[in-house]
């Protein structure tokens, strides 16, 4: 109720209406800035479908580094990706849904719960290269794990801890308590109605925050950096201890290159990227469907 | 609660008075005896010093308006009342004569021994109506080799086998609501328990459910002692074979059902069961 114009009749139908044009005019404000971002991301992907699509083949997802843009390809970079994604999603699933358990179904609201979560949300902001030096030092150097893939997995599995927990702990608080009671009360354990009855019904969301979390690892390459992997690979990971190259580290090498044709494969390798992470999202969607459906919720 | 109290301290409390061989028949025994229990969330007081005898393989019913302590004291017959963070509670509890809130007791032994039926249908969605039925068993790891049976068992004991005979690996949630609340009911018995708590069990279902539930009740009663939290008055009148009248968390008059619809001793329970307040 504004002051200056104090209402003289009760009914709030009546009076002068609302100005229309000011309605109008913010409501395609923010049409504008939702566009905004879609329309800029939509010409970037067009300029480097444009430039990229031409150059992707068998040779270039088969071939290693070469000094030569025409003979280079991917192959270290995206099998040291696959590799390095694997090995974070092996040791941040079980790390992430495991703390998500113990703050949501275990910890009594006290000292130690809060400071976990305070230093998950911290986590969760902290930029992805400090991580890279975390790891450089934690990893690389005081555990002398070296410049290898155990090490840049350890660095990204700490990287998508936060997206893993704050998923999971989102998708435990929809299991509802009638359901959680009526296992107690068959005389389970809290850890069997756990396993049994809250963690299925929490899978789709675990495995929500999962994909993204490793799209997240998927596309990082700061860490990577300062991690020290390597850039001119021409031998595949033969396990864990491995030096090792990374898709968004090949992509990275190549824009800094003088040569125009390093500039086109830089291109292709972000269109193989892109495919992978949109494929990994739309395989995230689809999985929650049909499990939610299967859950009847 | 203080005015409640000098007023039961002035006459004889109803209640005190009981005792297990008061007017029952020689062959019921006290299957839980509760003793000056009293219950708390937080600093709120919700139960106050209740006593009373629950007769066994008998349907004890508990009345009550909204709000009164039904849903915690029979959640401390089970030991689910100290789930809720800053739950409290004094006075005892004795199952067959024995404390089941004695040290070293295993809450989770007693819920074997003392099932739940809750006012919602709360069937697992992920499990198939077989499933539900062997739930209390999978979920603590019980090996059974005769399955099939106990599923059957539980389900006829349930009335509920006839109609789900032919789809038992379809989901329990597909099924309507009052068939929902027979198979949670077939759920608790499948674990084999002595005593049935059920929390307003039929305030979700329609009339027809709840006719088929009621009756059930009374072949139930063969084997099991039940005790039924109802806001339905007529409903306890037509299950149960004792009654206790519960107001502001105060026991004020636990009888034979006939009694204490017909003839209530209390001026407070007369005013509730004439439809005074409530
Ligand atoms: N989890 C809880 N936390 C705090 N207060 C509660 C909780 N559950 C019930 N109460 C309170 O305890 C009192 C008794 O509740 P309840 O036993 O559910 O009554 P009834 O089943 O007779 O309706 C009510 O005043 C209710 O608000
Ligand atoms: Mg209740």
């Amino acid at each position: 109720m504004s002051v200056v114009d104090p209402p003289r009749n009760s009914s709030r139908i009546s009076g002068r209406p609302p100005s229309r044009a000011l309605e109008r005019a913010f409501r395609g404000l923010c049409l504008f800035a939702a566009l905004l971002p879609v329309l800029v991301l939509a010409v970037l992907l067009f300029d480097v479908v444009r430039t990229g699509l031409g150059r992707i083949d068998v040779q270039f997802l088969t071939s290693f580094p070469s000094r030569r843009p025409q003979t280079a390809g991917i192959l270290a970079g995206a099998v040291g990706s696959v590799w390095l994604v694997g090995l974070t999603a092996a040791i941040a699933v079980p790390v992430g849904v495991g703390t998500a358990v113990y703050l949501e179904e275990y910890a009594r609201r006290g000292r130690l719960a809060t400071l976990i979560e305070i230093n998950i949300s911290n986590l969760a902001g902290v930029p992805s290269i400090i991580y890279g030096l975390l790891g450089l030092e934690l990893f690389v150097r005081a555990l002398s794990m070296g410049r290898s893939l155990l090490a840049g997995a350890l660095t990204l599995a700490l990287l998508v801890l936060p997206i893993i927990i704050m998923a999971t702990r989102e998708a435990l608080r929809t299991v509802p308590l009638a359901l959680r009671e009526a296992g107690l009360a068959l005389g389970a354990t809290q850890w069997q109605v756990v396993r049994q009855v809250v963690l299925p019904m929490a899978v789709p969301g675990v495995l929500t925050g999962s994909i993204l979390a490793i799209s997240r690892a998927i596309g990082e390459a700061a860490p990577l950096v300062v991690l020290g992997a390597l850039t001119y690979v021409d031998f595949l990971p033969d396990g864990v201890t491995s030096p090792f190259s990374a898709l968004p580290i090949q992509i990275f090498n190549w824009t800094s290159r003088p040569q125009a044709g390093f500039a086109v494969n830089a291109a292709a390798g972000i269109i193989v990227l892109m495919v992978t992470l949109l494929m990994l999202n739309g395989a995230a969607i689809i999985t929650r469907n049909r499990m939610q459906k299967r859950l009847g919720r | 609660m203080p005015e409640a109290f000098s007023e039961s301290a002035c006459g004889p409390a109803p209640y005190r008075t009981m005792q297990p061989s008061d007017s029952m028949p020689d062959t019921v025994a006290a299957k839980l005896s509760v003793q000056e229990l009293s219950a708390w969330y937080g600093e709120k007081q919700v139960l106050i010093r209740v006593s009373l005898d629950i007769p066994e393989r008998q349907v004890t019913a508990i009345i009550g308006p909204s709000g009164c302590g039904k849903s915690t004291l029979i959640r401390c017959f089970n030991r689910m009342h100290e789930l809720v963070p800053a739950a409290k509670h004094r006075g005892s509890i004795q199952l067959d004569g024995e404390d089941i809130y004695a040290n070293g007791v295993d809450p989770v032994l007693i819920r074997r021994r003392i099932g739940m039926v809750f006012q919602k249908p709360n069937p697992f969605p992920m499990m198939s109506i077989r499933d539900n039925v062997l739930a209390g068993l999978r979920l603590t790891s019980t090996r059974r080799a005769d399955t099939d049976a106990i599923v059957e068992r539980a389900l006829q004991q349930a009335a509920l086998w006839s109609e789900v005979k032919d789809r038992l690996g379809e989901p329990g949630t597909g099924l309507s609501g009052g068939q929902q609340q027979r198979l949670c009911i077939a759920r608790a018995l499948a674990v084999e328990p002595d005593v049935l708590l059920m929390d307003e069990p039929c305030s979700a279902l329609d009339p027809i459910a709840t006719t088929r539930i009621e009756d059930l009740l009374t072949t139930l009663r063969e084997r099991y002692t039940i005790i039924i939290v109802t806001h339905n008055m007529q409903q306890a009148a037509r299950v149960s074979q004792k009654t206790a009248f519960l107001l502001q968390g105060e026991l004020v008059e636990f009888t034979e059902t006939d009694a204490l619809f017909t003839k209530p001793k209390d001026k407070r329970t007369e005013d509730y069961v004439t439809g005074k307040f409530g």
